[in-house]
């Protein structure tokens, strides 16, 4: 029989399309339930403060209000969950959704409830509260210095925890080498601004004690055992639903205050209540993203080839440890050695609490960081001992494999062949050529300059094989994924995910995983996601898991289908399995393939159940959970060229091309669509966004005018090129690509942005790369050679 | 999110705008809206009645003046950067309208808006003192006067219109000799670190400055130099002259003041090449 085509690796277009573009989509917001009350948070001004009392009696009075509450007013089963202790003396303050000592400035001190939001926002201003400011802390390191202010009273310390790993002899490789470079960065912190802020309307059933919560999340799962470990409502008795998101980064992947009381509310008042967040909020209330100061040495051979790494990590973890801040730089703790080979590696990573918004998973999750700082030392290593960047990074690369194989960082990798995305990169432009005409601008003294940078990235994704985050790396919950394929009687199917997507593309993927194994089109497939209560079981999306463990899930389900069929086609056609082939959805007799049965045939015999075979049950319908043993590995090359107006230091991406290595490719489309996304979003980072807190610990960048996020006008054109090499974590041989742009990204363009300005003398530029720091950075290096323009 | 709470009225006529804005202690006017609603959603502004001139069709016009142009206060920055008479007569108008915002900001907002509010870091106030244009204004029972751009701007967000008076007309020189308005930014939907309007007339170059103090600057340093014959390379170094430039998330004052000598010399350029 002639094998159809498969609907793995096309670029189906997305299924869930054309509500999008019609706007027929609907979010949380959008929803509205008869009797519903609008919450508002009233939020410290002050970063650190004790409030010393909370006058509710002019919200009360205010026109529209219903309720108000503070701190005192609410009795909490539990804290607000951190899933991820990364030590055993890691210190955790609990964190609950209302203070009486706020830490940031953001944080909830009061709630109102009203009839309209307007009315909750008048009744908002309306609480006076009486602060005790007290003394503030912002920087990593001068939290951790003598004298610092604490921001936890309780704690005598502003060090939450050190996490350590130390492979081979480290201090012998370091003392041997005869080139030893010292690295510091520091990456800025982020503000992850989703399309969609966050929001939440919950419904209670007080008749039953049932309760329906609709939110903004990426993780509904999670969400309901961490609200019945925060309220003490039974999680039998509560319903997440993720509707449609517009967007989450990371950012939502977390368990908010504000989800906990409006439950809690909720249950008081015996109303549907709802809150949206605006966007003044989500700077200062939805969790930021990296925020460290990284100390990095490379020991190396004079030549260049690569001996050890040391890192030292300060990672800002604001002022509470949200559900996995302490994990996040934890993610990246073994990628500090990139692609390339060496025989020592040691890193220390230390999360320390500040007055600041706290600090969680953001795109990457500390593998941008981990990237940005050895693709960069990398680059310094070159130019200390005169090598080209390409060919420094080739005589480090390890050598290609397709069985796991051990880095010195101490992961198991699934595959590589990082020689091979580097060249194919270098296929999609004229290196030569580039650099002539480098150096042809720098002969000529132009003001603009030309600069070539480089990310030759390695990550480690598709969280992942429970015992292993559960073993070593401490983590509270797991890591596996849960399907449901389900056949209906007229041939159409249903495929339940516990991989929830929320703009990814992830119902289209996963409909060609299981029209492929069931041999149906993918029109007739519907993906059922994101409602617990449609789909009870998962862990997810968060850390490129979706494809690498969600599809796995899938393909095995469908298979028990097919095995399941197998029995009754045996059955109908009066042979034995052993007797049947089955290719596209077809179980044909051997030998006489005119006698067949379709899936859609069988999965009407099954719902009639007139005839089945002895000890088969009625039904075509199977479940299957999947545990990866490992993560998967993706790798790349991405290159970056840049111009820098030496006169203001004003950057431009003038092309960008990126190689990335996934795994085998379920939709081409959907790839390119995370990569380029990825790579803009790595770019603003490298070039433009940055949050700078005051010295009163004041976000000063807390409006879409003052934290620059590029648009369409300030970005190249991203050209994308492909490398398969399968993963051998997963049969289908998907490795994981939601997070690889912001993971390479920036360090291609700050690489590049050196190398404009390099022959002037500079070495370093701090992130992000604006136009002032490049300005300065040109300046203070053609004064340190006492030159002048 | 939710403004607080405001009264709200639409002018019929400008006498009739002119009468509401007189009935309220903190009445303003709602032109594009541009600047004011964000403000308002924010609760940094509280105006107790906007008064919205929005229809008043009859303030939205392009008209040529004897040796002027004449723009209609309520012209929006979208026609203002297309108006073929601007283009030809004063084309550093239309192309600095061309610079501002983005395509949605251009078509609600209006230059009589823009200018009224007197922000330092936009686009048309430097370019209207550097043409040394004239601003109409109109108060109660249709009183005119003509304010001199040099005078119309007085301090951060503060103009030389009383209360109650309405800016109706804007009235710029036709200068077509060469002309540079450069702006920097990093995104094109920023407002301008610095801004640079460069116009040449009669033999003599007029230049003016955005965002570096707390209202558009005339670079009289620069123009100085121009007169006594220097090159623009060595004019432009007096361009941070007599200025006090924020320092703010988009820029030091140092820096701005760098960016100014690059930019005028640019802008200079630009303008005598």
């Amino acid at each position: 029989m002639a094998t159809a085509e498969k609907f793995v690796g096309r670029s189906v277009l997305r299924k869930e399309d054309p509500e999008f573009l019609t706007g027929r989509a609907r979010y949380t917001d959008d929803l509205s339930v008869p009797g519903m009350l609008w919450m508002a948070v009233v939020r410290s001004p002050y970063a650190h403060a004790r409030v010393k009392g909370v006058d509710l009696s002019r919200a009360m009075a205010t026109e529209g209000v219903v309720a108000a509450y503070s701190a005192s007013d609410f009795e909490w089963a539990g804290p607000l969950l951190m899933a991820w202790p990364v030590t055993d003396d890691i210190k955790n303050p609990p964190h609950y959704p209302l203070t009486a000592t706020p830490r940031y400035a953001g944080d909830g001190v009061a709630v109102v409830v009203a009839q309209t939001r307007g009315a909750a926002e008048d009744g908002a201003e309306n609480v006076l509260v009486d602060y005790e400011p007290l003394p503030t802390v912002t920087d990593v390191e001068a939290a951790l210095a003598d004298g610092a202010p604490i921001v936890h009273d309780d704690l005598d310390t502003n060090r939450s925890y050190t996490w350590a790993n130390t492979i081979g002899d480290v201090d012998k490789v370091f003392a041997e080498a005869p080139v030893v470079i010292k690295e510091r960065y520091r990456v800025q912190r982020q503000v992850p601004n989703a399309m969609e802020p966050r929001a939440i309307v919950v419904e209670p059933n007080m008749a039953s004690g049932h309760y329906t919560m609709w939110s903004s999340t990426q993780i509904p799962h999670v969400l309901r055992t961490a609200m019945a470990i925060a309220t003490g409502i039974p999680e039998s008795k509560l319903r997440i639903v993720a509707p449609r998101v517009g967007g989450g980064f990371g950012s939502k992947l977390q368990v908010y205050p504000e989800e906990a009381l409006a439950l809690e509310v909720a249950r008081k008042l015996r109303r549907p209540i709802k809150w949206t967040e605006t966007r003044s909020e989500n700077f200062v209330a939805t969790h930021h993203g990296r925020d460290q100061v990284q100390e990095i040495e490379l020991a190396a051979d004079e030549d260049g080839k690569i001996r050890g790494y040391r890192t030292k990590i300060l990672a800002n973890m604001g002022a509470y440890l949200r559900i996995i801040a302490p994990g996040t730089p934890v993610l990246g703790a073994f990628l500090y050695c990139g692609a390339y080979e060496g025989e020592a590696y040691h890193i220390e990573i230390t999360g320390v609490f500040t007055n600041t918004t706290p600090v969680d998973a953001y795109r990457g999750a500390g593998r941008p960081e981990a990237t940005q700082a050895i693709e960069r030392a990398v680059d310094a290593l070159a130019r200390r001992v005169g090598k080209d960047v390409v060919e420094i990074r080739r005589m480090n690369f390890m050598p290609p494999f397709t069985e796991a194989t051990q880095s010195i960082g101490g992961l198991m990798i699934d595959s590589g062949n990082y020689p091979a995305t580097l060249d194919a990169a270098l296929e999609l432009l004229d290196y030569d050529q580039l650099r002539k005409e480098q150096q042809a601008r720098r002969d000529a003294g132009d003001r603009k300059q030309l600069g070539i940078g480089f990310s030759t990235y390695l990550e480690n994704c598709g969280w992942g094989p429970s015992r292993v985050i559960g073993g070593v790396l401490k983590y509270a919950g797991g890591g596996w994924e849960a399907s449901t394929v389900r056949c209906h009687p007229t041939g159409k199917v249903v495929v339940i995910t516990g991989a929830t997507p929320h703009g990814q593309g992830g119902e289209t993927a996963y409909a060609q995983v299981a029209a492929d194994e069931l041999g149906i089109a993918v029109e007739d497939v519907e993906v059922l996601f994101g409602d617990t209560d449609i789909a009870p079981s998962g862990w997810d999306t968060y850390g490129s898991r979706g494809a690498a463990v969600g599809s796995p899930a899938i393909s095995m389900a469908a298979k028990k289908v097919v095995a399941k069929a197998r029995k009754i086609a045996a059955h109908e056609l009066e042979v034995s399995e052993e007797d049947l082939e089955y290719a596209d959805g077809t179980f044909s007799v051997k030998g006489a393939p005119d006698q067949s049965r379709t899936i859609p045939a069988i999965a009407f015999s099954a719902w009639t159940s007139h005839d089945l075979p002895e000890g088969v049950e009625p039904g075509l319908e199977e479940s299957a959970f999947f545990d990866p043993q490992n993560l998967v590995f993706p790798f790349g090359a991405h290159i970056c060229v840049a111009e820098v107006d030496t006169e203001t230091g004003d950057a431009q991406v003038l092309k960008y091309v990126a190689v990335d290595d996934v795994g085998t490719v379920i939709n081409p489309m959907l790839v390119e669509g995370q990569v380029v996304g990825g790579v803009i979003q790595g770019i603003a980072e490298a070039l433009y966004e940055e949050a700078v807190y005051d010295d009163n610990a004041q976000l000063m960048t807390s409006t879409m005018t003052t934290y620059a996020i590029p648009a369409a006008t300030e970005m190249p054109s991203v050209v994308t090129g492909n490398h398969v090499t399968p993963s051998t974590t997963n049969d289908l041989g998907i490795k994981g690509v939601g997070e690889t742009g912001t993971i390479a990204a920036p360090p291609a363009v700050l690489n590049a942005v050196v190398d404009a300005v390099s022959h002037l003398g500079v070495t370093e530029i701090e992130r992000p790369a604006t136009p002032e720091r490049v300005w300065r950075a040109i300046r203070d290096a053609r004064g340190a050679q006492g030159g002048g323009a | 999110m939710i403004p607080a709470p405001f009264d709200y009225a639409r002018a019929e006529s400008l006498d009739h705008a002119i009468d509401l804005l007189g009935s309220s202690e903190d009445a303003k006017l709602l032109a594009g809206g541009h600047s004011l609603l964000p403000l308002m959603k924010v609760r940094l502004a509280r105006p107790s009645l906007l008064v919205d001139i929005g229809r008043l069709s009859d303030l939205s016009y392009v008209r040529e003046d004897g040796d002027h142009v004449a723009i209609g206060a309520l012209t929006r920055h979208h026609d203002v950067a297309n108006s073929e008479l601007l283009r030809t007569s004063v084309p550093i108008v239309a192309d600095a309208a061309e610079q501002i915002g983005d395509p949605q900001v251009r078509h609600v907002g209006t230059i009589g808006g823009s200018v009224a509010h007197a922000d330092p870091a936009s686009d048309m106030p430097a370019v209207l003192v550097a043409l040394e244009a004239e601003l109409v204004a109109t108060g109660p029972g249709g009183a005119t006067r003509t304010i001199a751009a040099g005078d119309f701007f007085t301090g951060l967000f503060e103009s030389a219109l009383a209360p109650n008076e309405v800016l109706t007309e804007i009235r710029v020189p036709k200068t077509t000799g060469g002309y540079s308005y450069l702006k920097f930014h990093r995104r094109a939907i920023d407002w301008a670190l610095v801004g640079v309007a460069a116009a040449r007339s009669n033999g003599s170059v007029h230049v003016a400055l955005t965002n570096m103090g707390d209202r558009p600057l005339r670079a009289s340093g620069v123009e100085e130099a121009l007169a006594g014959g220097a090159d623009p390379a060595a004019a432009s170094a007096r361009a941070a002259e007599g200025t006090s430039p924020p320092s703010d998330a988009f820029g030091s004052a140092e820096y701005r003041q760098e960016l100014a000598k690059v930019l005028v010399r640019r802008a200079l350029e630009e303008a005598m090449g």
